[in-house]
């Protein structure tokens, strides 16, 4: 820790003295803490980290989709460098069960066994000096396969007739998800009836940092490390030691800066078992690190929905009712933890929004292909549902002959309805959905949008407005979890606490901050508790040895849970410090408050760094029976109501739509946000425009498309587009803060939905555009070819002969 | 991702470059922004890697009364930045600012491009529409020939075993001339979906249309007046090019080529240039 850097962290008797700590806890847009380290280089990821001894580690991956494997042909000078599933007797397969009833099991093994199942899954593991050489070696192993019909299309792969991918299945289907409510023949007879198809394509989270990971024997406390790219340490931890049958004790899963995650690094890795295997097998540290290309091929492994759906309403628009049939693309196995089913099941319970519909009936095929598993990706089901509902929302509007926006204000649910329990038992916390429509509604200025349209454009582009509304339920519990039965229940959450001997703080949480800015707003809660400064508060994450257990981050809970438990224990601290501190000040304990790190009391007051320095360097001063406990502590937190909290969101966007090349252009873009009581409003709204952008992505231009034989058809990022600085429009984003009634500060999960609803906004401004058209795309993302097609096809339906004879 | 295991030169001269990639195994590299890729992807393996991107012969820029012969390995950058002279009203820096990502133009060079001659890149179809002259040196001598006949179709060219591209000589415009170009990309930076370039210089009595972003070969009409008059001429052009592909692919090729024929009677500087 010797270094240039350190002169800013001296101790400085100025800088340990009270600082005016005010308006730096909740609520304040203080600068993150973790930018200096991030954007001078000094971070820290799996990439920048080498042990002594180390071999790279290079997979042979699948070649093919489906297929037997015949044989693997290894020469015999790379015995001992090149391993296969025969040489990792005794590790046990990746299992992620759920207690679901109809659930099918996939045991999925970290190197392919008898079979692959889709391209890029591995076969064998390679190690040498280098990664290069690694590859290089990797080139001379062969593998013999027999091949079989590939299952490409998540709609005929659960036909009886579909070649099995797990031969013990009857069929290719992990589960069917189903929930009918108060659905009934008299929807036969609603004024409005609407009927589409909509289809969103498989993608690739692709995170900044792509995964990685070092395992390493330390043999000194008969210990296996792994350094890994990750988001939960303790989930890998457990995972690792099912299947590598190891005691957790003897495992510590260390995640350093980790540069990205979107539920990528949500999981335990086949690579990750290989290389902890290969490390205990050889005693050397095994590293690797996924590039790019194996990101493309081995890892599009989210957001691919079918739905076919039918709306009825009455004449004005307001829903009767609403059926679906969806199924999700779920890959080739059960990923650890979430299941392959966490996807389907959102879809049924999500796919109503935040809508009040009287009647509901929704059945979801978790479908298996020869495909990557799936993952969840920021956002999870819910960019898909939003996308299918909200383009809904729209088709019943325009069969209503009325604004989207008003048909969307008619069947939101109310504010006078909060608390409200939806159709499918979701209980929404608080909020007023209608006024985050009715604000975005103004925001954009319809009218003035309206107003254009009419003129037209004088390029001869079409302009179209969009909007979409969702919620978003996060930092759910056990009551949500233990359902569902998979590998993890979240539950209780800790935060470990300690007043340094020089009176500064440390926090140590088990969930993993990767680009969240939890070393800023966890220390801001403390801040909000104890007034001391955050830039005197450490927060130690994402270690296994160092904090309580969590299940991690994911599902937009670390607000709401780490935040909880950073109170719960800085709340226990508070208490013992009164205790010193009262004691130092001569004065009842129940006279004195802490106020500014500080300890305050009728006449005087002591700073947490006397308080500190006489509890552990002049215990002398202490009277006999001091709390021996100390200043160092574990505190728990588990929310009033763990069903989850619902922020939610109304996104509206204008787009030009420029119809003979299928150009889209985003003219403006705002969202209106309610994340309940903001920790930092900033950081809120960084995370809203990184998730944006994502979803944009979604809307028009990821897309990991694959040949009938099961080959991914993009392996670079010029095949693979993500938007970039210039696809990204300037966001106007406007806070709402309704406090939710059940966490510690109000404060509501708010991570992944920026991510859910583009799709949806944008899809409907294209459309929006396109209506007098006659084209209404229900298929993302909308690629300017796609655009073009359904243009041809509604010029050919329409019967008009554009110039030059081209329909 | 790594490559395979090569070589690696760099000839101090270009003879000495020639003499290099005698060996069947060579190839050379300039700026390596495509050919680094493939070689990551190890679609590329040569067994040798002749650097040509610093020889004198392939950096310098003769300019003359009939235009200027830029070496191979000026950058993108080079011509974006006004760091040559241009013996257009400022069409090169323009077309070079629109060239993928400024990392890209920063190493990326002509001669490189033309080498690659990825049908949906920039240079090949702007220089096919300037009329441009490709300056190649091999064992068998030097050569010359029109950017047009340099390339045979998608990512082949005339280069000979041992050859390379040491310059591109571009024809001077008259003052008066306009250049009309429209590339749709899916994104700032990729590579087009469909690309035109329209040379209209009527005093030196020059009308050429270029349509780039085909799967095999360019389409060049040298006589562009007519079509450039009466832009409905566009669509018996592609059908008899054989590039009215699919009626999406089609709408999307009329379009572009529609937009850089209208963006001429827009111009009226450089800076109205569309891209």
């Amino acid at each position: 820790m010797v270094g240039p850097h350190m002169d800013e962290h001296r101790l400085d008797e100025q800088k340990l003295d009270p600082r005016p700590a005010k308006g730096r806890g909740v609520g304040a847009s203080i600068p993150r803490k973790e930018d200096a380290r991030l954007l001078e280089g000094r971070g820290r990821f799996i990439g920048d980290m080498r042990f002594p001894g180390q071999l790279e580690a290079a997979f042979v991956r699948s070649t093919l989709a489906h297929a037997r494997i015949r044989g693997i042909h290894i020469p015999a000078h790379l015995k001992g460098r090149a391993f296969t599933h025969e040489d990792m007797a005794g590790v046990k397969d990746i299992l992620a069960k759920t207690g679901l009833p109809g659930f099918r099991v996939s045991a999925q093994p970290s190197l392919a066994s008898t079979k692959v199942r889709f391209v890029g899954e591995p076969v064998a593991m390679v190690l040498a000096e280098t990664r290069a050489q690694a590859e290089d070696l990797a080139e001379e192993i062969t593998v013999d396969y027999e091949e079989l019909p590939a299952n490409v299309d998540m709609l005929r792969t659960v036909k009886p007739d579909a070649a099995r991918i797990h031969e013990d299945w009857p069929d290719n289907v992990f589960l069917v998800s189903q929930v009918d409510s108060q659905f009934d023949g008299r929807l036969a007879g609603a004024p409005i009836k609407v009927t589409r198809e909509v289809r969103t394509s498989r993608q690739c989270m692709a995170p900044l940092e792509g995964k990685g990971c070092i395992a390493v024997h330390e043999r000194h406390t008969e210990q296996l490390h792994l350094w890994t790219s990750t988001q939960m340490p303790h989930i890998v931890r457990s995972g690792l030691a099912e299947c590598l049958g190891l005691e957790e004790r003897r495992i510590r899963v260390v995640a350093p800066d980790v540069g990205g995650g979107f539920g990528w690094k949500g999981l335990l890795q086949p690579e990750e078992v290989c290389c902890a295997w290969a490390a205990l097998k050889l005693d050397r540290p095994i590293k690797w690190l996924e590039d790019r290309r194996e990101h493309l091929i081995a890892a599009a492994n989210c957001r691919e929905h079918h739905y076919i759906m039918t709306a009825y309403a009455e004449a004005d628009g307001t829903l009767l009712g609403f059926e679906a049939l969806a199924h999700v693309d779920a890959g080739a196995y059960s990923v650890y933890p979430f299941s392959a089913c966490l996807e389907g099941a959102q879809v049924v319970s999500n796919l109503p929004g935040p809508y009040n519909l009287p009647a509901y009936r929704c059945r979801a095929y978790s479908a298996c292909t020869n495909k990557p598993p799936i993952v969840p990706y920021r956002g999870v089901a819910r960019t898909g549902v939003c996308t299918a509902m909200e383009l809904m929302i729209d088709a019943v509007a325009r069969a209503a002959g009325r604004e989207p926006y008003e048909v969307r204000l008619a069947n939101l649910v109310r504010p006078d309805e909060m608390p409200f329990t939806s159709i499918t038992g979701k209980a929404f916390d608080m909020g007023d959905y209608p006024e985050s429509l009715r604000r975005a509604h103004a925001m954009i200025d319809h009218a003035g949008v309206r107003a254009r349209q009419a003129r037209g454009e004088p390029d001869g582009r079409r302009i179209g407005i969009g909007y979409a509304t969702y919620c978003e339920q996060g930092a759910h519990g056990t009551s949500v979890y233990h359902g569902w039965g998979i590998p993890m229940v979240p539950g209780f959450e800790q935060c470990g606490a300690r007043l340094t001997p020089d009176g500064t703080l440390e926090l140590r949480v088990g969930n993993q901050s990767h680009g969240q800015s939890m070393e800023t707003t966890l220390a801001q809660i403390a801040c909000e508790v104890l007034g001391i400064d955050p830039d005197l508060v450490n927060v130690v994450h994402g270690d296994t040895a160092m904090t309580p257990y969590s299940t991690g981050t994911w599902g937009s809970r670390s607000a709401v849970m780490a935040g909880g438990a950073v109170a719960s224990a800085c709340e226990t601290l508070g208490g013992r410090i009164r205790r010193i501190g009262a004691h130092l000040l001569q004065a009842p304990v129940d006279a004195v408050r802490i106020e500014g790190a500080r300890v305050v009391g009728p006449a005087g007051s002591v700073s947490f760094k006397e308080v500190a320095h006489t509890f552990y360097r002049a215990p002398q001063n202490l009277p006999r029976d001091a709390d021996p406990a100390g200043l160092d502590l574990v505190a728990g937190y588990r929310p009033t109501v763990d069903t989850g909290t619902f922020s939610y969101a109304s996104h509206a966007c204008v787009v030009a739509v420029e119809p003979d090349t299928g150009e889209v252009e985003i003219l403006d873009y705002v969202i209106v946000e309610d994340g309940g009581v903001l920790l930092n409003p900033m950081v809120v709204d960084g995370q809203i425009y990184g998730g944006t952008a994502q979803g944009i992505g979604t809307a028009l231009y990821e897309e990991m498309a694959y040949d009938e034989h099961g080959q991914p058809l993009a392996s670079t990022f010029a095949d693979y587009l993500l938007p970039g600085a210039n696809e990204m429009p300037d966001v106007r984003i406007a806070h709402m803060e309704t406090p939710s009634p059940n966490t510690r500060f109000g404060q509501k999960g708010i991570g992944e939905g920026g991510a859910i609803a583009p799709p949806a906004a944008i899809g409907n401004a294209i459309n929006d555009a396109l209506a007098d058209l006659g084209v209404e795309l229900t298929v993302s993302p909308m690629t300017p070819r796609r655009v073009r097609e359904a243009v041809t096809a509604a010029r050919a339906r329409a019967g008009v002969r554009p110039a030059g004879g081209v329909s | 991702m790594k490559p395979a295991r090569f070589d690696y030169t760099r000839p101090a001269d270009l003879a000495a470059a020639t003499a290099a990639l005698a060996d069947a195994g060579a190839k050379p590299i300039a700026g390596g922004q495509s050919l680094g890729p493939m070689l990551n992807l190890r679609l590329a393996r040569p067994s040798l890697l002749v650097d040509v991107v610093r020889l004198p012969d392939l950096r310098g820029v003769e300019e003359g009364p009939g235009g200027v012969l830029f070496g191979a390995a000026i950058t993108h950058a080079e011509f974006e930045d006004g760091a040559v002279p241009d013996p257009t009203p400022g069409f090169l820096a323009r077309i070079a600012h629109g060239i993928a990502y400024r990392a890209v133009r920063n190493r990326g060079t002509i001669g490189g491009s033309l080498a690659h001659a990825d049908p949906a890149a920039d240079w090949p179809t702007t220089l096919a529409a300037l009329g441009a002259v490709v300056h190649l040196a091999g064992p068998e001598g030097r050569r010359e020939l029109p950017v047009e006949a340099f390339i045979l179709g998608a990512f082949e060219t005339a280069l000979g075993p041992g050859e390379i591209i040491t310059g591109v000589f571009v024809p001077r415009c008259a003052a008066g001339a306009r250049f009309g170009y429209r590339k749709s990309c899916r994104k700032l930076g990729e590579f087009a979906e469909a690309m035109c370039a329209v040379l209209s210089d009527p005093a030196c009595g020059v009308h050429r249309l270029v349509v780039g972003a085909t799967e095999a070969r360019q389409l060049v009409v040298t006589e562009a007046a007519a079509l450039i008059a009466d832009p409905a001429g566009v669509e018996d052009l592609l059908r008899r090019a054989g590039l009215a592909g699919d009626p999406a692919t089609f709408r999307l090729r009329r379009a572009v080529i529609g937009d850089a024929i209208a963006a001429l009677a827009r111009e009226t500087t450089p800076e109205s240039l569309t891209s």
